[in-house]
């Protein structure tokens, strides 16, 4: 799942001060090699995903061969090497909200995905629109199922409902 | 602070609450969260204002209430009543005291706190829960919090820490149930100075939330435990290794630990002794096999959370090659208790050779779901008939899956087993973190053995090969068992294939990667059966049964 | 250092304290099927060929990471190890793409020797047939990752011997891919010294000498138990 980790402790990032936040969250670190999945989600939490050029410069600053940064990076389901779509939903498939019908949610975000990605196929290239992801299970089993949509959890969600909650940020069938 | 200090900020703490007519304690724990409890607590608390009864009336926010499937919850301090699914109107009723009309009006909203729900409960891990405010230091003060440390530090030497531990008769809530006290013996013994404390807050059991709970709820009792683990074992570092999906438990963790160094609770001088420990957060990046304790090593030491053969194991080499204890989060939670009752205080609750209590997080078909906290020994039937009220619109239960991923199910028959360690294990199943799922008869066996074979291969770290490949070719033979076209020879395969996992894998993701498997084939293998013989009729019958 | 006397496979060896299970057994005589282990490298036992039984013990061990106890009785053949290593090396070539008959390793390759002192006839599980890239692009040497078999010995040589750590796995589980640097071809791996050790240990097809026609790539490991020899105990002549 890609929410983003709070970091608890970065003021707000604009454009132009990302690059000296990052500096100053690997300064924090003492630029220790141990600290390379921290430095990661702030990497991430700033830039939105890992380019090859950030994982390049945590490599340098970190002293870490390349080939090790690339394989943390890709190990870890948070860490996204590709940029984040519009919006996110995250279906969670953990037991109770599997036996209570997360499928059948997964079946209608595609879907809406499908559709989405059918309107946009003529127009210039960007980030998509939805992103539909699975998280193993996002510990709120009292709520299911539960589908958190751009970091907003939908307790007890049925199909029709999540619809609705996808008309209202516009992503329409 | 010293331990004097500690007292007076405690009592003067507890005088302010009593100066209040009345108490509201917001559940602020995730679930409610997500039901507009964080609007609930805003509006409460503009109407206590606007009303001018801040000197009176105490809003605050609290950990867990445990019905999670009913919140937004509040819990009015002066009778322990609690109310679910609150509007803002009828919150501001509760401002009402002796209003008969408003009473009556919030009947219809009052938790019932002698259900079984609330009454089979024995608190110990959650016993703040409700009570505590997870924000406010002060908070935890007021309930003891914190006075175990102080005790440990100032009255008791290291081994009479271990001994209290040893007599309790705890065990690791975290799987297998190692015995607590002896693990700590064993870092606490070795030659060294540069030793590790290591909870590991990265719950990943598909249907286990009661970690989350606690931290969220009560982060300082977990930070008081991994302290006085520091001072009997001798170790002056912790680290604290959270799901990264854990925002609010990151956030709150954040800030207890800020607190806690400010006030000398952690820190150089802990409590104005020569003890020194600190904590740190690593924030986890989500892979389940995390969990395992030497893939957990492997992550905070900056790497791919791959695990690595023991022995050695962490108690001797851990963390850097250091001795480490690693305990998770349950566990960490009973020791302030422990020492401020006693071990034989904890010992003499639960069964012969499980102590104590354990959390379960009940969830599925139930008409309640939620966390529930029982002695060891209670009988599932008990939580799941009489606490979690049976089958939500009067169905009958078909199963139960503990330990998620690692455990098995257990049918409807042998609900009489208490729950402790052994009997769990002697079922086909485990204790696990304590996931609880409740199936009725709609849910099919073999689906949910796809299922968690689905989620092991996908969590599969790749080292070993029997893990890598082997869940791969388990999950597809499950998924030709759904579909209705295995025959025989697919059957022998995947119980061979089921023994190669669990005797060669490298690590216990891949050990007990087959029991949900092994169990189906244990009490389910009708279900099993009927999908190898009927290609036609099966895959019609796996169509029907598929989970609504 | 102490000596320790233990029992395989009904033979009285001896070990040094502190030497491994596989290279006691090794020198004796006694031969432990492997894929990951290789002498000069740290161990990761991550192929579980090798596990043993030991007495007394409920779990298998791994004899290239099992430290050599008193008393140990251990047994490295038995009915049950020899299904489990059998379905191993089912597991392997089912899970990549090896065909003997058209790769460069075929009659020198130690997945294809596993499987004929096996026994092995035919595979039951199913062929995964996942597609898997070449990479042509390094100017001496082929990395075909259809014929890897991840026991990670080229990233072990890569980091340990040479230093270079340009080799590293990415992705996991069934995902796990064999990286150069960045993830970037080969060939434009800054950080390769282009030194091959990598190929010489690699056990299969996948890193092989370009040039290399069917059944023409051998691999010469003695190299590497030179180096360490030549390191550890100062022995640069070979006798």
């Amino acid at each position: 799942m890609t929410q983003p980790p709070p970091s608890g402790r970065a003021p707000p990032a604009t454009k132009d001060n990302r690059q000296k936040l990052f500096e100053r969250a690997m300064s924090r670190q003492a630029y220790a090699g141990h600290a390379l999945i921290e430095v990661l989600h702030t990497a991430q939490e700033l830039f939105g995903h890992l380019t090859p050029e950030l994982l390049r410069e945590v490599a340098l600053k970190l002293k870490l061969p390349p080939s090790r940064v690339l394989g943390v990076a890709t190990f870890y389901n948070f860490f996204s090497l590709q940029p984040k779509a519009e919006h996110t939903a995250v279906v969670c498939l953990g037991t109770a909200c599997y036996v209570a019908g997360a499928p059948q949610l997964v079946q209608a975000l595609e879907r809406r995905r499908c559709a989405c990605a059918a309107a946009d196929a003529d127009k210039e290239a960007g980030p998509a629109r939805l992103s539909v992801q699975s998280a193993r299970c996002i510990g709120s089993c009292g709520l299911a199922p539960a589908v958190v949509l751009d970091g907003r959890i939908l307790p007890r969600v049925s199909a029709a409902q999540l619809e609705r909650e996808l008309d209202k940020i516009g992503i329409t069938a | 602070m010293t331990p004097e200090d500690l007292n007076e900020r405690a009592a003067a703490e507890r005088a302010r609450q009593q100066g209040f007519r009345e108490r509201l304690h917001c559940c602020t724990a995730a679930g409610c969260l997500s039901c507009g409890a964080e609007e609930l607590k805003r509006d409460l608390t503009a109407q206590v204002e606007a009303r001018a009864l801040s000197q009176q009336v105490e809003v605050q926010g609290t950990g867990c209430l445990g019905l999670c499937s009913r919140g937004p919850l509040v819990r009015r301090a002066s009778d322990g009543a609690v109310f679910h699914e609150l509007t803002p109107s009828e919150a501001g009723l509760l401002l009402q005291p002796g209003d008969a009309a408003a009473e009556a009006a919030l009947a219809a909203k009052r938790l019932d706190t002698a259900h079984p729900f609330f009454a089979h409960q024995q608190r110990i891990v959650l016993e703040n829960a409700g009570r505590v405010d997870p924000e406010r230091l002060e908070s935890y003060l007021a309930a003891d919090g914190y006075s175990a440390l102080a005790r440990a530090v100032s009255e008791l030497s290291r081994q009479e820490v271990l001994a209290e531990l040893r007599a309790s008769g705890l065990r690791g809530r975290g799987g297998a149930g190692y015995p607590t006290g002896v693990k700590w013996e064993l870092v606490a013994k070795q030659p060294g100075t540069t030793k590790y404390i290591v909870c590991n807050a990265d719950e990943g059991d598909p249907g286990a939330f009661m970690d989350r709970s606690v931290l969220e709820g009560d982060p300082h009792r977990v930070l008081e435990g991994m302290a006085i683990a520091g001072y009997a074992v001798g170790a002056n570092q912790g680290y604290l290794y959270v799901r990264g999906e854990y925002a609010l438990a990151i956030q709150r963790l954040q800030g207890a630990i800020r607190q806690a160094e400010r006030e000398g609770l952690l820190g150089p001088r802990v409590l104005d002794s020569a003890f020194r420990f600190r904590v740190d957060i690593r924030i986890g990046a989500g892979a389940f096999v995390c969990g395992e304790e030497t893939a957990l090593i492997a992550s905070i030491e900056g790497g791919r959370g791959e695990p690595r053969p023991r022995p050695p194991y962490p108690p001797e080499k851990g963390l850097w090659g250091q001795p480490t204890l690693i305990n998770n989060v349950e566990t960490f939670a009973n020791i302030a208790p422990i020492i401020r009752h006693g071990g034989a205080w904890f010992a003499a609750i639960g069964t012969e050779r499980s102590k104590g209590t354990k959390v379960f997080a009940v969830a599925g078909k139930t008409a309640h779901t939620g966390l529930v906290e029982v002695p060891m020994g209670t009988p599932l039937r008990t939580i799941v008939y009489e606490m979690a009220g049976g089958i939500a619109d009067g169905g009958r239960v078909k199963a139960i899956q503990t330990g998620g991923p690692s455990g098995g199910c257990i049918p409807e028959r042998l609900l009489d087993l208490p729950v402790d360690y052994e009997s769990l294990v002697g079922a086909g199943s485990m204790m696990g973190s304590g996931g609880l799922i409740v199936m009725d008869e709609a849910s099919c066996m073999v689906d949910v053995a796809r299922y968690f074979m689905e989620f092991c291969r996908d969590e599969s770290c790749g080292k070993c090969v029997p893990c890598r490949a082997g869940t791969v070719q388990m999950h597809q033979l499950l998924e030709r068992f759904c579909a209705g076209q295995a025959g025989e020879h697919d059957l022998a395969l995947l119980k061979e294939l089921g023994t190669l996992l669990r005797e060669a894998s490298l690590c216990g993701l891949g050990q007990t990667a087959p029991n949900p498997v092994l169990s189906v084939l244990r009490y389910f293998p009708e279900e099993l059966d009927q999908r190898l013989h009927h290609d036609a009729e099966a895959a019609a019958a796996a169509a029907a049964t598929e989970p609504a | 250092m102490s000596v320790k006397t233990l029992t395989i496979n009904g033979k009285t060896v001896t070990g040094l304290a502190g030497t491994s299970l596989f290279n006691t057994a090794w020198e004796a005589g006694i031969r432990i099927p492997r894929l990951c282990h290789i002498g000069g490298l740290s161990d990761i036992g991550a192929c579980r060929l090798c596990l043993v039984e030991i007495e007394g013990r409920p779990r298998l061990h791994p004899a290239c990471m099992t430290e050599v106890e008193e008393g140990m009785v251990v047994r490295t053949e038995s009915e049950r190890l020899h299904a489990h290593r059998k379905l191993i090396v089912e597991l392997l070539f089912a899970e990549g793409n090896h065909v003997c008959a058209v790769c460069v390793s075929n009659g020198h390759c130690e997945l294809q020797d596993l499987a004929t002192s096996l026994g092995i006839d035919h595979v039951r599980v199913a062929y995964q047939h996942p597609r898997r890239p070449v990479d042509a692009s390094h100017a001496r040497f082929t990395l075909d990752l259809n014929r890897c078999v991840f026991c990670r010995r080229c990233m072990r040589v890569c980091d340990e011997v040479e230093g270079a750590h340009t080799l590293d796995v990415a992705g996991r589980g069934a995902e796990l891919r064999l990286i150069a640097d960045l993830g970037q071809s080969w060939g434009t791996a800054e950080s390769c010294t282009s030194c091959g050790k990598c190929v010489q240990v690699c056990p299969t097809g996948a890193l092989f000498a370009k040039g290399s026609a069917v059944g023409e790539m051998t691999k010469n490991r003695a190299f590497l138990q030179y180096i360490v020899t030549a390191r550890e105990k100062h022995e640069w002549i070979r006798k």
